[in-house]
């Protein structure tokens, strides 16, 4: 039981440099361990995928001036397995373009009304304006219209949107909203969302993303008024169940946009890139200014019209997975006008319409007009034809939806509110 | 066997003749055990046999009962435990026996022993009798039986926990000890002997420290023992005080006026062992206040115990007693490294007290600067000095740096024309604590402009040619003022130094007498401080220092056959060297355009390591192989080609048990290395999954590398994916085993702090190991595991006691299973508490990196559920 050694350090600097050394380096270590691992969760299992050596493309030109594109599934096998999301946001030019039109997803139009409505979907009343996707990294927040060109280059509030934020996640964050750029009040109406902040939401139900969306979003400071670093100001749109008291709301209830149609979204389906029938438009005039579709001109044909797209075969087919057939094109036309197998055209329905046995498309009328608009990328589609093709002749009509909400048969399970996994 | 010959042989001067019976004595032991301890405490107990045979034969008794490592100490336990009952009743004997004896050497050792053997009995309820009978020996025995008992007493209650001591018996030790310690004993060893053991025994006096009179009583006998006679027992009871002071502190506030009086007194007029021992008890107590406000000011403002504030109200009298001290100064202290003096104790007391009670020391203490600091007398101006040093760490920049701007000047003089050299080095060093703490952007009011920075600088590289006690403190305050203007950038006055400060620091390192008082070190260290706060102006100077540097570890290596001295003092400078080269990797590697230039060292850089790691042969070079770690990082795949060298360092690194420093470092360059090569590094994983599961059975690795172990795997596993299958079965079952016994911890502080290292590591394991399984065809491989892999998920969430660093990685693990295994555990996971409870208290967490790892894991399992 010797003293006890009193001494205490004298006139010492109280770290040594050597334990300084070992923590930088073991903070190094863990900061590049959580990078490590931070990637390899947000290499999400999903549908994404790019093209891993996108050929070094020509300076970006017009906008609107992108080739026409054969738009075909098989192409996608041409894309490598490569599924970093993140490289879809350094894309330039027409591989870009290329990329992003075919990553949304596309609504069919109600043709007839889903089974059971009221339990398994939302409903939600649909902002004029352009679709977009907006896409936030490093620093800069670009939106991309259906065709792939850039509608706005801003700084936004959003997860890695704007240079400014500091701190404010991780190298890899991004974002990848869908959305519709509503003019007059310049706001981006969020209705849906792909990424946010890394991580992808592809593979999650509707009812999560519009949760997530929901508190992500306000959380952000997005729905903030625009500033020096927020130039546009983002707003999510009111989601309802789609009983009868939603879809009323949706359809009837006053909204800060105007209103272009309701959107139907199944609560259990996944965010799938191109035509979906688990996500529907509807319209009418109540809710809508653009019921029967225009022409370039801004005005109503007296014949519908449609845009079809020329195979090898010379059919005429949708943009549906899989086509569906409308017609063939004559020989004559293709020599006499020049045209090629993925070319897309436009035609009117003649006055011998459309026929259908069994619900199925038979026949159909078809006058040819010429090629269409070259910022189109794809051929319309089944449902849209067959969507404007019944508001000429017999709408499906709001008192139809409600009817059928109040049917028996969508009576038989009570519809209850969907507990939001929160 | 006749031990005593073998014995006094062992003590021979004659090598062979020592060897020889410590060979017989290894012999014999190993042959029978029983019989080897038996005849080593004949030996200890018989009185006709050498003093020195038989303090040796207890000695080598004592350590087979106990050793410093862990493992060993608990092979011992187990053996002693599992020793024939016969043998150890009569070792027992023996030792009690000699306790008695009239030769003091053999009591003292006999006393020893007999602590160690209670430390392994008395947990296991066995030997209760020896209490009783040690007690029985304090009354009426001769005084060298009471003294030798106390002594045991002592030992004893260093050896033994409180909680194996019941309180009836701690009642009476207590008692014995204090009546030990009175004036009606009359032999002064024997008062001396109680005295010590009660500094042992106060970790059992708890109830008795809460018991009003009995806790005025033994404060009393205490402070009463402060006054003896004997310097011995006044030095004592100065340490008992001291031990009170950290263990009751909450107990003092009526005896603490008294207190002072006896610890001024002491400090004063008292021999130096023992005033040193008063001045410590003020130095714990601001230690102690210092631990309480600091908690004070923690999360919720709630601390366990209140501060009393004995500094604030004693600050009066205190500091002028404490300044009185720092005069007392002895001549070249700061040469000699083991120096420990009342002026240098007062000093450091003086800096406790300014951090304790902050801007209220500064009037008392300007004074005593403004009146000393001018004095013809070197002690005079020594001792202002001193105390400006000491209370710069406490008060608060706006009550400090008035005084600084008006000292700034003087002391830059002093530095250069004091003629007193210990005068300079403390002027040195004040100015260096004047950096630390009062210069940087955190602090409003530069003191530090353009104008008197390039005057600084001037000064301190005038200075590091001064002796190497005080140009080593002038390379420490040329880091802190580097330190300072890290957060700066491109703006920083220094940048303009840049060039002549490093030619300085390279000079002080060729110094001949570099070697004296750390100052080469130092150099290098402030080197490393320049480098780290370099900036885009300065980095191609950098890049120019890394071929000077590499010339110097390449000189260093040239040497031919070295003595043992010149091979220590040849490792300490790779150290420096490894390590400067580390830190200019770090930092020319974070950044693209810099990191492009310097990879054109990078192939003879790692030349050199290689090189260093070659001229040990048996151990690897801690600061080498940080420093390949950082290169790793920066080189990325390309390092591959190293690989077929480096491999056996590698290895050799893991398998150092010894220096596990070494082994935790090289642990760590795993993970760098597996994040630089990624799947390159697959043939290598054989080789470094044995060892590591190698390491994890072993008993002998220090367990601080065993957390890191765990995170190497998962390190492994994200870079070689399903190459990770053939480790699965084997990592599966060690992380497993680890889940299990660090699910629930029952301990300290300490060791749930470790239990927290431990589960991290274990977590991060299973996240790198799902992460890597993601994008392969055999996630079912890993579907087995997943239920336990929940249920300590669980297991550690219910146990609520985890660390934020913890939830974060456990947290993310959930979402890794989600992620990796889909709807093959979407039910599994829906069933455990983690994914309700766990995950909504990390959602709702305020720690951001919590939160964004629960929103990760969310986002998983509702694609894992919906899928």
């Amino acid at each position: 039981m010797a003293p006890h050694d009193l001494r205490r350090p004298f006139k010492r600097a109280a770290i040594s440099d050597q334990q300084k050394r070992r923590e930088l380096s073991l903070l190094r270590q863990a900061q590049n361990r959580r990078n490590a691992q931070h990637q390899a969760r947000c290499l999400a299992s999903s549908i994404l995928s790019l093209q891993s050596s996108a050929p070094e493309s020509e300076p970006e030109q017009s906008d609107i001036e992108i080739e026409t594109v054969p738009e075909t599934e098989h192409e996608s096998e041409a894309f490598s397995k490569d599924p970093d999301v993140r490289r879809a946001s350094t894309l330039r030019g027409p591989e870009a373009r290329k990329w992003f039109a075919k990553q949304l997803m596309l609504p069919e139009w109600m043709i007839d009304v889903p089974d059971r409505l009221s339990q398994d979907w939302y409903v939600l009343a649909r902002p004029a304006g352009k679709r977009c996707f907006v896409v936030s990294s490093n620093g800069t927040t670009v939106s991309r219209q259906r065709n792939g060109s850039i509608l706005h280059y801003f700084p936004s509030a959003l997860p890695a949107g704007a240079k400014t934020r500091d701190g404010s996640g991780s190298a890899q964050s991004y974002c990848i909203l869908d959305c519709i750029f509503h003019e007059s009040d310049q706001t981006y109406y969020v209705i849906d969302t792909v990424c946010w902040n890394g991580y992808s939401l592809y593979d999650c139900t509707a009812e999560f993303r519009f949760y997530w969306l929901n508190s992500k979003l306000e959380e952000s400071g997005a729905c903030n008024a625009p500033s020096h670093y927020h130039k546009f100001r983002f707003s999510a749109v009111p989601v309802y169940n789609c009983d009868q008291s939603g879809l009323y709301a949706a359809y009837t209830g006053a909204v800060p946009y105007v209103k272009d149609g309701l959107l139907f979204y199944n609560k259990h389906a996944h965010y799938q890139t191109g035509n979906t029938p688990l996500v529907l438009v509807w319209k009418d005039e109540n809710c809508s200014q653009y019921v029967i579709d225009t022409d370039g001109k801004g005005e109503i044909p007296s014949q519908q019209q449609l845009v079809l797209e020329l195979q090898d075969d010379r059919k005429l087919v949708t943009s549906d997975d899989p086509p569906v057939l409308f017609g063939c094109l004559d020989g004559d036309i293709i020599e006499k006008s020049g045209i090629q197998s993925g070319n897309l055209l436009r035609f009117a329905i003649g006055d011998g319409g459309l026929s259908f046995v069994d619900g199925k498309l038979e026949k159909a009328d078809l006058v040819y007009l010429g090629k269409s608009n070259r910022a189109r990328v794809f051929a319309d589609s089944y449902s849209k034809v067959i969507f404007q093709f019944m508001v000429r002749h017999s709408p499906l009509k709001m008192d139809d939806l409600l009817a059928s909400i109040n049917s028996p048969d969508d009576q038989e399970k009570i519809p209850s509110d969907i507990e939001m996994v929160g | 066997m006749e031990v005593t010959q073998v014995l006094l042989n062992a003590q021979s001067i004659d090598g062979t003749t020592r060897k020889n019976a410590e060979e017989s004595l290894k012999q014999f032991q190993e042959q029978n055990l029983p019989g080897f301890l038996l005849s080593l405490s004949g030996e200890l107990a018989n009185e006709e046999k050498p003093v020195e045979t038989r303090k040796l034969a207890g000695l080598i008794l004592k350590n087979a009962l106990d050793a410093k490592e862990q493992h060993r100490k608990f092979e011992l336990v187990q053996r002693w435990l599992f020793l024939d009952d016969n043998a150890k009743s009569q070792i027992k004997a023996c030792l009690l026996k000699t306790i008695s004896s009239p030769v003091s050497d053999a009591r003292s050792t006999a006393s020893q022993v007999i602590a160690k053997v209670a430390g392994i009995e008395l947990p296991q309820k066995q030997w209760l009798e020896l209490i009783g009978s040690l007690l029985s020996n304090v009354h009426q025995s001769p005084a060298h039986v009471k003294q030798a008992t106390f002594e045991t007493l002592g030992y004893l209650c260093e050896d033994v926990s409180p909680d194996v001591i019941d309180q009836d018996q701690v009642n009476k030790i207590l008692t014995a000890v204090v009546q030990g310690m009175s004036a009606s004993e009359g032999n002064i060893d024997v008062r001396l002997a109680a005295t010590r053991a009660l500094n042992n025994a106060l970790g059992f006096a708890l109830a008795n420290f809460n018991n009003d009179r009995e806790r005025d009583y033994l404060m009393r006998v205490v402070c009463e023992a402060t006054q003896s006679s004997d310097m011995r027992i006044r030095q004592a009871a100065f340490e008992c005080l001291v031990s009170i002071s950290s263990t009751y502190y909450e107990k003092l506030a009526s005896y603490i006026q008294d207190i002072f009086n006896v610890t001024a007194k002491a400090v004063r007029e008292d021999d130096e062992s023992v005033a040193l021992q008063a001045i410590e008890f003020w130095s714990s107590i601001c230690d102690e206040e210092i631990d309480i406000l600091e908690e004070y000011e923690g999360v919720n403002g709630d601390s366990d115990i209140t501060c009393f504030y004995f500094i604030k109200q004693a600050l009066p009298a205190l500091v002028p007693m404490l300044l009185e001290l720092l005069l007392k100064q002895e001549e070249n202290q700061d040469q000699d490294e083991g120096a420990w003096n009342i002026a240098m104790a007062g000093g450091t007391c003086l800096g406790l007290v300014a951090r304790t009670v902050g801007d209220d020391i500064a009037p008392l203490v300007v004074p005593f600067i403004e009146e000393n600091i001018t004095k013809p007398d070197w002690r005079q101006r020594e001792a202002a000095t001193y105390a400006f040093g000491s209370i710069l760490d406490g008060p608060s920049p706006e009550k400090l740096i008035p005084l600084v701007n008006v000292a700034l000047n003087y002391m830059l003089s002093a530095l250069i024309k004091d003629p007193n050299s210990h005068v300079k080095d403390t002027t040195a060093w004040t100015l260096g604590r004047i950096f630390e703490f009062l210069h940087g952007s955190a602090i409003g009011l530069p003191i530090i402009t353009q104008e008197n920075c390039q005057q600084i600088v001037i000064v301190l590289r005038q200075s590091m040619k001064d002796t190497p006690n005080v140009a080593e403190k002038a390379c420490g305050a040329l880091y802190f003022l580097t330190q300072g203007y890290k957060e700066v950038g491109p703006s920083s006055p220094l940048v303009p130094f840049f060039q002549e400060i490093v030619q300085s620091l390279l000079t002080v390192t060729h110094r001949e007498d570099a070697g004296e008082s750390r100052l080469r070190t130092a150099a290098y260290e402030t080197l490393n401080e320049v480098v780290r706060c370099s900036t885009d102006e300065t980095s191609p100077l950098v890049l120019q220092l890394v071929p000077v540097i590499m010339m110097e570890l390449h000189n260093t290596l040239e040497g031919q056959k070295l003595s043992y001295d010149e091979r220590e003092k040849q490792s300490e400078l790779h150290g420096l060297l490894c390590g400067c080269l580390q830190v200019m990797i770090q930092k020319l590697g974070s950044s693209e355009p810099t990191k492009h230039v310097f990879m054109q060292y990078a192939e003879q850089i790692m030349g050199l390591f290689l090189r260093v790691f070659a001229c040990k042969s048996a151990t690897v070079h801690e600061e080498a192989m940080l420093a390949i770690g950082a290169l790793a990082y920066a080189t990325g795949p390309d390092f591959a080609k190293y690989m077929p060298e480096f491999y056996k360092y590698l290895e050799m690194g893991l398998q150092n048990f010894e220096e596990y420093q070494v082994c935790a470092v090289t642990v760590g360059v795993v993970g760098d290395i597996c994040r630089a090569l990624e799947d390159k590094i697959a043939p290598y994983c054989d080789g470094i999954m044995t060892q590591l599961l190698k390491n994890l059975s072993s008993n002998q690795l220090h367990r601080s590398v065993k957390p890191p172990i765990f995170s190497c795997f998962g390190d492994i596993a994200l870079a070689v994916g399903e190459y990770f299958e053939k480790y699965l079965m084997w990592a599966m079952s060690a992380l497993q085993r680890a889940a299990e016994l660090s699910t629930h911890v029952a301990g300290d502080d300490e060791l749930t702090e470790y239990t927290n290292s431990l589960r991290n590591g274990i977590l991060e394991a299973y996240s790198g190991i799902f992460q890597g399984f993601k994008s392969s065809s055999k996630t079912q491989l890993l579907i087995p595991y997943a239920p336990h892999i929940l249920q300590f998920l669980d297991g550690i969430y219910m146990e609520k006691d985890m660390d934020d660093v913890v939830m974060k990685t456990a947290i993310g693990v959930l979402g890794d299973v989600a992620d990796t295994l889909g709807s093959h555990a979407g039910s599994l996971i829906q069933q455990s508490v983690s994914c309700k409870d766990f995950l909504n208290e990390c959602l709702s967490s305020e720690d951001l990196m919590i939160k964004e790892s629960a929103e990760w894991a969310k986002l998983a399992i509702a694609r894992a559920i919906s899928a």
